[in-house]
């Protein structure tokens, strides 16, 4: 039978009262309001966190000899949640001596599939306590609930278990080789996934029989010290792992230490720079995992819906507090403005507030200081010209927090298109054909990670070899996983962590 | 400035013809609407934005019996219990019961003076493997009963054979057919295998339903029935189609939403995906049968603060 | 009848395929190990060292492109090249290195042992280093390497030739190219090498070797910012000032000391060619 297709015969046959509707309605808008308010959620779990940490030096928590403590605050409210220790230059090299002790008494000569039940010890008991270990990462660094209790966490603790399973089986690490653990590592960690990135560097270090020197973030360092507990209920031999707190200066006397060999740190370019200078002259072995500017390259015929949902996890995850976040997107002319549309839609359901509230998607900004650094930015991009979209998302009246936030117009000369922001800020540029894309895309001194979105698989693998970065992902973005090597190209870094890859760069060949 | 058409875009308003190809209608990533989705069931709902939902679901169900059993009692008992859900006045009736046509008549009698609509299924339920011309008869028949609302099926052989320009000349003959009553296009979701496919389909639904008209997930009769993520695709389609042409099309969810918990989820897809304006009735359908009762043990239970005992609601299944 | 007098050959360094002198005009002369003048060889400078970074950068992407089959046969082809010149490589050798026949016959054989080696290595180191990784969840998810771009080397003196090729075989054989300083003390060999390179399947400007002074050259190597690693044979203050410059631009450096013993087994090795290579690590959803 015959039927019109003709759209302007849509309401044929139907009743004159859908009739009136039917083309009437202009400008269709779909309305995110309060009909259906969610109550508030709080998670109410007890942090049990202490009102004061010591340094944990062969495995016990030990006073700072100088006696000095910081309040580390609730970016949420900006409450005292902790003191914590500031370790000197002689802490940390009690800490050096505690390890080298360690190390050569008891983890070098301990068989690895002993040394691998202590690291499975370890797995098991943060997967016990994940929701405890989850709320104090939330209070103490600001990061939503929801992230903290189903990432941050549980990714921990898969990196110890993934590990642990190496101890027994180094052998296989480097066929042709044999391998030796490199003896006392010194590692510094940053403060956008506190426990996670702890774990990442303890975990492989101590399977492959090294022993660790660790200084968590000056402002996040409540969880190690909860770690620090943990690791007394494994019975780790003491020493094994010590934990020094503080800032730069407690940062560079571990670096700087003559007993370490080996240093891995993760943070910003400019002070993996610094560091590099500092073991110029004594050529420690070193791994760099550095900054990112990652472009998030969307295609006109990517599955849009999961590609602004990308986009959107790509930049507000951890409130774009991430080495890899997707800063800057890419996205091709002809389907610009209605990605655009899109984004904005999504943005309007973001909820930004309390990090303990299970429905909370964005969380507080980790200090003051990198408010004021994201603030700057973003001025500085109002000022060179870029386009400015934020939601209507009201703020909590305390605490540091940042509405997402994303700039259209962005030119590659944008200072928010070139440095590292690491908060909640989208850059839009757009592009036209593929090699474009590639060239705006490597366009930077960085080469952490990158994203592409396309439903063509030869355009994806093509896409995959030309963008340079350490990551490449392809339909998704920010996953993460211990059997997975991590780590960048350029000035993002070298090294990898992650896999045998990861476990490779702890390790001696002979 | 940027371009304002693009291959997506263009694609809603594509006529549908013999060289169409799924992919007109833009692809979806199996992994990421399933993560997507994922996140929705992670909202906590409590207290009164829980009770509110709980409500409003009861208000959006399709009480559904569909099976060759049915008699004219059970459809009595099915009307009773749809006017008036539990003895607690506070709870709404629910939208509609659902009903194969022969009972309509039985059905109408007992509702004649409710706000509760009737569907019936109709064009062959569930295969829809008759005549073109069987299934719009059936169509006129169960609307001549009384019918308020249609649920009809797509021709899934059609559209798997790649006939989409027939599979949605089809539909058309049914919207026709249906005159002034609603129609709900169920796209049987499992037979249609992938979210590419369901996507394609509910577009070539919407281009030739009227505002106010549904698409609908499952008969419940196939192996697999409505899934949080094969309704995101579908929420989605809406949402692009109603933002491309004004014109909005219902959703509908049927089978397998067997809880409280569950019909939340679905809620919180809705409000975070086409907003409030589909947050009722008239826009949104749960097609279920238990699910009602587990609504309201969940309601009673907000209100008491007391797990409540299944064999307090009648014609509850789990009465041990 | 008189003596023919001999033709002395102006030595050139091989620059991006081309044998050059350096822009400054600048020499210096070598002489022979009995102390006698052979010739001036190029004393290149900081902007002779960017010419070559922007020939060896230009070279990168075709080099790396090429199939790891077709790189592999193009280094066996050196092999080739080098046994058939054997024996003027050795008088090389053994005129400018203190080092008698038998000695230089076995660096040139142990530099074409070498050579082959790597060649194997090209269609394979692939499968050594990079994984398919299992991860947690329904993604394929793979790690495969991919060379770093251009490689600084400061070679050897004590073995000029297999020092300077086996540090660049590894860091070729991956897709990288290769600016090398030669060894100050004893540059003709590599003077030498240029010609035979030249004559090989080797793409201009995969391999480029400067001659010149080391303090003049190690502040550029450090601090050029698009050379992306360096192999160096070094001690002290060099590889200090290597290591200080790399920080700049994140660059890795690896240093060797001066009394390594190149005909170890150690030096070939797949772990050779990693300390060039960056490792990318694909995710992709397994879906539809």
């Amino acid at each position: 039978m015959a039927v019109t297709l003709d759209p302007s015969d849509k309401d044929s046959g139907s009743k004159d009262e859908k009739k009136k509707h039917g083309h009437k309605l202009s400008v269709p808008e779909l309305i995110f309001g309060d009909l259906w308010e969610y109550d508030p959620a709080p998670e109410t779990a007890d942090p049990r966190i202490r009102s004061r940490y010591d340094l944990f030096i062969g495995g016990r928590f030990v006073a700072p000899q100088a006696g000095e403590y910081f309040a580390s605050i609730n970016p949420a409210t900006e409450e005292t949640v902790t003191e914590i220790a500031v370790a000197s230059a002689a802490d940390v090299d009690s800490a050096y001596v505690a390890a080298q002790m360690a190390y050569e008494t008891v983890w070098r000569t301990m068989p690895g599939r002993e040394r691998g039940k202590y690291v499975y010890r370890i797995a098991r008991l943060l997967q016990d306590r994940a929701r405890e270990f989850a709320v104090a990462e939330s209070i103490d660094g600001g990061k939503p609930i929801k992230e903290s209790r189903d990432f941050d966490v549980p990714m921990a603790a898969a990196h110890f278990f993934y590990h642990a399973g190496w101890a027994d089986k180094l052998a296989y690490v480097a066929p042709g080789r044999t391998v030796q653990p490199i003896g006392v590592v010194g590692q510094v960690i940053p403060w956008n996934f506190p426990l996670l990135m702890l774990a990442w560097k303890i975990a492989p270090a101590i399977a492959a029989g090294n022993c660790v020197v660790i200084k968590p973030a000056e402002t996040t360092s409540a969880t190690a010290m909860k770690f620090a507990e943990l690791l007394q209920e494994a019975g780790l031999p003491d020493g094994v792992v010590n934990i020094v707190t503080g800032g730069g200066e407690t940062g560079a006397a571990l670096t700087g230490h003559p007993a370490a060999r080996k240093i891995a740190f993760t943070g910003s370019t400019d002070v993996g720079k610094l560091i590099m200078r500092q073991l110029a002259e004594r050529g420690t072995r070193m791994t760099m995992e550095l900054g990112g500017k990652a472009a998030n390259v969307v295609f006109e015929d990517s599955p849009i819906d999961q590609a602004v949902e990308g986009v959107v996890h790509g930049i507000f995850f951890n409130q774009g507090h991430v080495c890899c976040a997707g800063s800057r997107l890419l996205v091709q002319e002809s389907i610009a403005e209605s990605f655009i549309n899109k984004l904005q839609q999504r943005m309007e359901t973001l909820r930004v507030g309390n990090p303990l509230d299970k429905n909370t998607d964005i969380g507080a900004i980790n200090s003051r200081e990198q408010l004021d650094r994201i603030c700057e930015l973003v001025e500085s991009g109002v000022a060179e010209g870029a386009k400015l979209y934020q939601p209507s998302c009201a703020l909590p009246s305390r605490g540091f927090f940042y509405r997402p936030t994303l700039f259209t117009e962005v030119t590659q000369s944008h200072r928010i298109a070139r440095e590292e922001i690491f908060g909640p800020v989208l850059s839009i540029l757009t592009f036209r054909t593929m090699d474009e894309a590639i060239e705006k895309a490597n366009n930077t001194m960085y080469g952490l990670s990158a994203g592409v979105w396309t439903d063509k698989g030869s355009r994806i693998l093509r896409m995959a070899a030309e963008l340079k970065a350490g990551v490449v992902w392809a339909n998704t973005f920010n996953k993460f996983d211990p059997a997975s090597p991590f780590g960048g190209y350029k000035e993002s870094g070298f090294g990898r962590e992650g896999g045998r890859q990861g476990l490779l760069d702890y390790v001696d060949l002979s | 400035m940027f371009r304002r058409t693009s291959a997506w875009e263009r694609s809603y308003i594509t006529v549908v013809s013999k060289h169409s190809k799924v992919e007109d209608f833009g692809t979806v990533d199996r992994v990421g609407i399933e993560e997507r989705v994922a996140k929705f069931t992670t909202r906590s709902i409590k207290k009164q934005s829980k009770l509110w939902g709980l409500n409003t679901a009861v208000s959006m169900v399709d009480l559904t019996t569909l099976e060759g059993k049915d008699t004219p009692g059970k459809v009595a008992s099915l009307c009773q219990k749809a006017r008036q859900p539990s003895d607690d006045s506070s709870i709404p009736p629910v939208a509609a019961i659902c009903i194969y046509p022969s009972l309509i008549k039985e059905a109408r009698k007992l509702l004649a003076d409710s706000p509760i609509k009737i569907a019936s299924v109709a064009t062959a339920f569930p295969s829809g493997q008759s005549s073109l011309k069987v299934r719009l008869q059936e169509v006129k028949y169960a609307v001549n009963a009384g019918a308020d609302e249609i649920d009809m099926v797509i021709n899934r052989g059609l559209f798997l054979a790649g006939e989409y320009d027939a599979v949605q000349d089809e539909i058309a003959a049914v919207v026709e057919a249906t005159g002034d009553a609603t129609l709900k296009v169920i796209l049987e979701v499992s037979e249609l295998e992938t979210y590419d496919n369901i996507r394609a389909a509910s577009f070539m639904a919407m281009q030739v339903l009227r505002p106010g008209d549904f698409i609908k997930t499952s008969t419940g009769k196939a192996s697999g029935s409505a899934t949080l993520a094969n309704t995101q695709v579908m929420l989605e389609a809406i949402r692009d189609f109603y933002l491309d042409t004004g014109i909005p099309i219902g959703m509908k969810p049927a089978g397998g939403i067997r809880t409280a918990k569950q019909a939340l989820h679905y809620l919180v897809a809705v409000k975070e995906t086409l907003g409030d304006a589909w947050l009722n009735s008239s826009r949104y359908r749960f097609g279920a049968s238990s699910l009602l009762n587990d609504l309201l043990r969940q309601i009673h239970k907000e209100k008491s603060g007391a797990y409540q005992a299944p064999y307090y609601f009648s014609e509850a299944a789990g009465s041990y | 009848m008189s003596e023919r007098i001999p033709v002395i050959k102006t030595p050139k360094v091989y620059v991006g395929g081309a044998f050059i002198r350096s822009e400054s005009g600048r020499t210096f002369p070598v002489y022979d190990s009995g102390g006698q003048f052979v010739a001036n060889v190029p004393q290149c400078t900081r902007k002779d060292l960017r010419n070559a970074v922007e020939a060896a950068a230009k070279a990168v992407p075709g080099w790396s492109r090429r199939t790891p089959y077709n790189r592999g046969q193009i280094i066996y082809r050196l092999a080739e090249m080098l046994e058939a010149r054997a024996d003027e490589m050795t008088g090389v050798l053994r005129q400018f290195a203190p080092a008698w026949t038998s000695a230089a016959e076995q660096e040139v054989a142990e530099t074409v042992d070498r050579l082959v080696h790597y060649a194997g290595w090209a269609d394979k180191y692939e499968q050594v280093l990079g994984s398919a990784n299992p991860v947690a969840a329904p993604f394929f998810n793979f790690t495969l390497t991919e060379p770093i771009g251009v490689v600084g080397i400061i070679a050897s003196d004590s073995a000029p030739l297999l020092g300077l090729l086996t540090q660049a075989a590894a860091a070729i054989v991956s897709g990288n190219t290769v600016v090398a300083l030669a060894s100050e003390s004893a540059p003709y060999p590599a003077i030498t090498l240029g010609e035979m390179l030249a004559t090989s399947d080797l793409p201009g400007g995969v391999v480029n070797i400067l001659t010149g002074y080391r303090k003049e050259l190690i502040p550029t190597f450090a601090t050029h910012a698009h050379i992306r690693g360096i192999d160096a044979v070094a001690t002290g203050d060099d590889a200090t000032a290597l290591r200080r410059g790399a920080a700049d631009s994140v660059k890795r450096v690896k240093v060797r000391q001066p009394d390594i013993n190149w005909s170890s087994e150690f030096n070939e090795s797949v772990y050779e060619i990693r300390n060039f290579i960056d490792f990318k690590t694909v995710w992709h959803p397994i879906g539809a």
